[in-house]
């Protein structure tokens, strides 16, 4: 009787092994299963960057065409004309185009770029994997996910081709100007089409956030304590905390909004005469949406900067050879990031004619996010002092990761104070500090992530030489577009001004406006470099040698080096120690499967 | 044909890069792997020192080249104080984007991978750690407490005796009202706004308050020099923001929500005109928040000038109630009873 008790665990490991056997070697999948409807979390990681990807190269040419018009406003390029006739008449750029372009350009970048194309892209591939996974909790909702998103983007780029032209009042689509077909033709049919595309896409990152909270929460491996965690895991997780929180209320503003434009409702809308036609509206609040808008608004830049912050620290650690430093204060901050990006939305309306108390204590909330990043900072800084630093691609970009977030926090600084913020807000200034903190920064964790785990996701290596193109004239070029910026911002030039010619404050930029043209030109070019090398290494790069090439303690370098579905061959390897061990005791490093040795000091 | 050369160099220069970058990686697996590794490993460790250096010298650069070019000293008293604020915060941030920049490329420079070193085990340090928390959270209490000391100063009441003026955006320009001899602005009611009656603002004429009100448009906006004056802002359709560079002050427009500013104008446009050296100098009023296609053109203009030359120009001013009754009923405009059969004009 006893004997039988104790075989009986044994009968069901190996049932279970021979299960995950069948599973990777037997399952007959086909294209469809495998590439396009594919359950596999890695492979829908996949379409998420591919998907990015392509929105980046839109949103990044967008960005082209209105530099251009920005630093040539009196130059006509009828090359414009041949492509988007009426919208750039002439060879110039419309204003209509224009606003379209910015718009579209945010919209785009924000949400489709670094929310999706980051997040959706190494939550996806990642989690599994780091914690020791076979698969998310529900691979069904992780591909519908995908699918919500890639509906969201059919409907987002169907708009940019009607008539009347996609959304054009700003990414933050403040009404009235969004609620009114009247006061904009970007407020016809291409608002709508907007409005439905970001409720198909709050779906999808509800689907997909709630399925990497509950696989964090109860798929982890044998051994793999929270604390065990990689960084990367819990900035995922905190990232999906933030998302599902704060994704429902700009779901209930875009509904609101839908409601306001088609049904005559007002809960935006009140006292408004638009080109001399009264409207009946009375007692809704243009500022309600603000809230609501913000209310996601905000927790967006940390869902979009979470993940990269988890991979930077990640990266900088496995190839500085050294521990990341101070793993309970890096958690701590990334929880204390997380709480107060839920109580600093209202920074984004110090002039919206908001009480100047509660204006006070969003002051002292937003300047209160500035320590929690601080201590982020000073810990990479200590990770890589004294560490034996290689620098791959992905190192290079982490390295250009935080010199970003550094100046672009600082400058944060400035606009998250009320009194500065008077002068500053809604000028180049903010446009500046964004980019670099939130947007090139993010990209460039989400580069260091495609440059370290591009040998786990497609088994080959991206080419170096043209990685390290990429990275010095992306980290040279970036500064060299933003940092002047600031200035333009000090002298109080708005933003989202096509022509400054006219103005007498304004116009005083004219040569540095033709520099950042003609240096954001290259930049975007390099970025199609860099697609190209995406592409075509996936295809033919180097192939992928050693199952583990950067010598890292994680759980995805423990799976074959093109893992099938299911992704570990025979059991799901038990978890022994922290992920951080490397230079310990002399070691250059101890992956986490490896149990901790009777003499192995303590740390 | 020009577009076609472009096209073609960036494609070709495209071709070349990479036949380069595949053959050095051809040429890296020759000559083994670990060996170019390591040589790119120290090209990239000097580049980013190089980074640093340049980097530095191009902050330098920069500032020297623009720091001519962002509007001078504020024309405002609340201007001082923004002005003030940012210089507090601009000292005490460039200290740390110096060090943290420097110790970043610093280190890497420094600890590249050497087969002499071996990375130090060093997985934290609570002392280290509480520093950096507690040294960051001092600094910020300092900037928060300034910033709402200054905060509160500029958005508190406005002083007794301050003039008042009606700021009104919509698509795309500002429209202006005092409020006459009495002080007082007329109710409004967005319904009664009829532009070819020559009510733009939905003035409701029963309210006598309204028959002094001046109403401007299509020219500059004049407020005295060394008069505190507080802006009543409103919006007909979309939001509008009342941006004025040169006094650091802004605030939304807000369809059906008025919201207000005030300041005191220190300098008056002819001193700014020898100040600045730019004898077409004008003080600005910008939309700040996107309006629209023409949001770029929504220009306003203010003079400053002394309260005598604000006097003499008042003095040629005409009450908007006049401007409709003259229209209406010139006979009648003079009756104080004539106020009902012109609003029932009016409602038609």
């Amino acid at each position: 009787m006893s004997a039988a008790m104790h075989v009986h665990p044994e009968v069901a490991t190996t049932h279970e092994v021979h299960h995950d056997e069948h599973h990777v070697h037997h399952h007959n999948e086909t294209f469809i299963s495998k590439y396009i409807f594919s359950m596999d979390h890695k492979t829908i990681g996949k379409q998420f960057l591919i998907t990015g990807i392509v929105w980046a190269i839109i949103g990044g040419l967008f960005s082209v065409l209105f530099r251009l018009q920005l630093g040539y406003p009196d130059q006509s390029f009828p090359i414009l004309e041949t492509f988007f006739g009426k919208w750039a008449k002439g060879g110039q750029i419309q204003p209509e185009f224009y606003y379209a372009l910015v718009t579209i350009h945010g919209t785009v970048l924000v949400f489709f770029v670094l929310t999706a194309g980051l997040s959706g892209t190494f939550a996806n591939l990642l989690i599994p994997l780091q914690i020791g996974a076979r698969d998310m909790a529900s691979p069904f909702l992780n591909m519908l996910s995908y699918w919500f998103f890639f509906l969201a983007s059919v409907i987002m780029f169907s708009s940019l081709f009607i008539t009347t032209g996609p959304a054009s009042g700003g990414w933050t689509v403040y009404p009235p100007l969004s609620a009114l077909g009247q006061a904009s033709d970007g407020s016809k049919l291409g608002m709508d089409l907007w409005l439905i595309s970001m409720a198909l896409f709050i779906v999808s990152s509800l689907l997909g956030g709630l399925n990497y909270i509950s696989t964090i929460l109860n798929m982890r491996t044998k051994g793999m304590s929270m604390t065990r965690m990689p960084l990367t895991m819990w900035a995922m997780f905190f990232t999906a905390v933030l998302g599902v929180l704060s994704f429902p209320v700009l779901l209930s503003g875009a509904i609101l909004l839908l409601f306001d434009r088609n049904l005559g409702t007002s809960f935006f809308l009140s006292d408004i005469v638009v080109n001399g036609e009264i409207l009946p509206n009375e007692g809704g609040s243009a500022i309600l949406f603000q809230h609501l808008f913000w209310f996601l608004g905000h927790p967006e830049v940390y869902i979009i900067l979470l993940p990269a912050m988890g991979m930077v620290s990640e990266i900088l650690s496995v190839n500085s050879r050294k521990p990341i430093f101070g793993y309970m204060a890096m958690l701590g901050s990334l929880f204390a990031i997380c709480i107060l990006a839920f109580l600093v939305w209202a920074h984004h309306m110090f002039v919206t004619g908001l009480n100047p108390f509660l204006g006070s204590i969003f002051v002292l909330l937003t300047l209160l996010i500035a320590v929690p990043s601080a201590i982020k900072v000073f810990n990479w800084l200590t990770t890589l002092w004294r560490g034996n630093i290689r620098f791959t691609v992905g190192t290079l970009f982490a390295i250009g990761f935080v010199s970003l977030f550094i100046s672009g926090g600082l400058t944060g600084i400035f606009l998250g104070n009320s009194t500065i913020d008077i002068h500053l807000h809604d000028t180049m200034f903010v446009v500046a500090h964004f980019h670099i903190v939130m947007g090139v920064a993010s990209m460039f964790g989400m580069f260091a992530g495609v440059y370290h785990w591009f040998p786990k996701m497609f088994g080959r290596y991206l080419n170096n030489t043209l990685g390290y193109i990429h990275f010095w004239v992306t980290l040279i070029g970036a500064y060299l577009i933003f940092w002047p910026m600031h200035y333009q911002g000090l002298a109080g030039m708005p933003r989202r001004y096509l022509d400054k010619s006219s103005w007498v404050s304004f116009s005083q930029f004219g040569d540095l406006d033709k520099m950042i043209t003609v240096v954001s030109i290259i930049v975007f070019a390099v970025q199609l470099m860099f697609v190209f090398n995406f592409f075509y290494s996936i295809f033919k790069g180097r192939k992928v040698t050693t199952q583990n090439p950067w010598g890292a303690n994680t759980l995805e370098w423990t799976t074959p080096i093109r893992p099938g579905h299911g992704n570990w061959d025979g059991e799901i390897p038990e978890v022994h120690r922290w992920p951080y061990d490397y230079a310990k005791d002399g070691r250059d490093f101890i992956p986490q499967t490896e149990p901790v040795g009777e003499h192995e000091s303590k740390h | 044909m020009q577009t076609f050369f472009i096209v073609a160099i960036l494609v070709l220069g495209f071709l070349i890069t990479f036949q380069i970058a595949k053959a050095s990686e051809y040429v890296a697996v020759l000559r083994g792997e670990e060996r170019s590794r390591k040589q790119s490993n120290k090209i990239n460790a000097f580049m980013l020192l190089m980074f640093l250096i340049i980097g530095l010298i191009g902050v330098y650069y920069c500032n020297e080249k623009l720091k001519g070019k962002i509007l001078g000293a504020p024309a405002s008293d609340h201007g001082v104080l923004v002005d003030r604020m940012l210089y507090i915060t601009l000292a005490l941030t460039f200290v740390v984007f110096i060090i943290t920049q420097v110790a970043l490329f610093w280190f890497s420079f420094k600890y590249q991978e050497s087969d002499n070193r071996k990375a130090f085990y060093y997985p934290h340090n609570t002392k280290l750690e509480l520093i950096w928390t507690v040294i960051p959270a001092i600094t910020l209490t300092v900037l928060v407490g300034f910033g709402i000391f200054y905060w509160f100063k500029i958005t508190g009441k406005a002083p007794k005796g301050a003039m008042e003026v009606e700021v009104i955006g919509s698509q795309f320009k500002w429209e202006y009202r005092y409020p006459g001899k009495d002080g007082v602005f007329g109710k409004k009611y967005f319904k009664k706004t009829d532009e070819a009656k020559g009510n733009p603002l939905g003035q409701i004429w029963e309210d006598p308050a309204n028959h002094d009100d001046i109403y401007i448009a299509g020219e500059d906006l004049h407020l005295v020099v060394n008069k505190p004056v507080k802006l009543i802002i409103g919006a007909k359709d979309v939001i509008h923001d009342v941006g004025l560079a040169h006094f650091r002050m802004k605030m939304d427009a807000v369809p059906g929500i008025p919201t207000t500013m005030w300041f005191t104008p220190t300098k008056t446009t002819k001193q700014m005109k020898e100040e600045t050296g730019n004898d077409k100098f004008v003080y600005e009023i910008s939309c700040d928040q996107m309006c629209g296609k023409g949001h770029t053109g929504m220009r306003g203009t203010i003079v400053v000038e002394t309260q005598e030359e604000f006097d003499a120009w008042m003095a040629g001013k005409k009450p908007q109630y006049a401007t409709v009754m003259d229209a209406a009923k010139p006979a009648v405009a003079k009756d104080t009873t004539a106020v009902k059969p012109v609003a029932a004009v009016l409602n038609k």
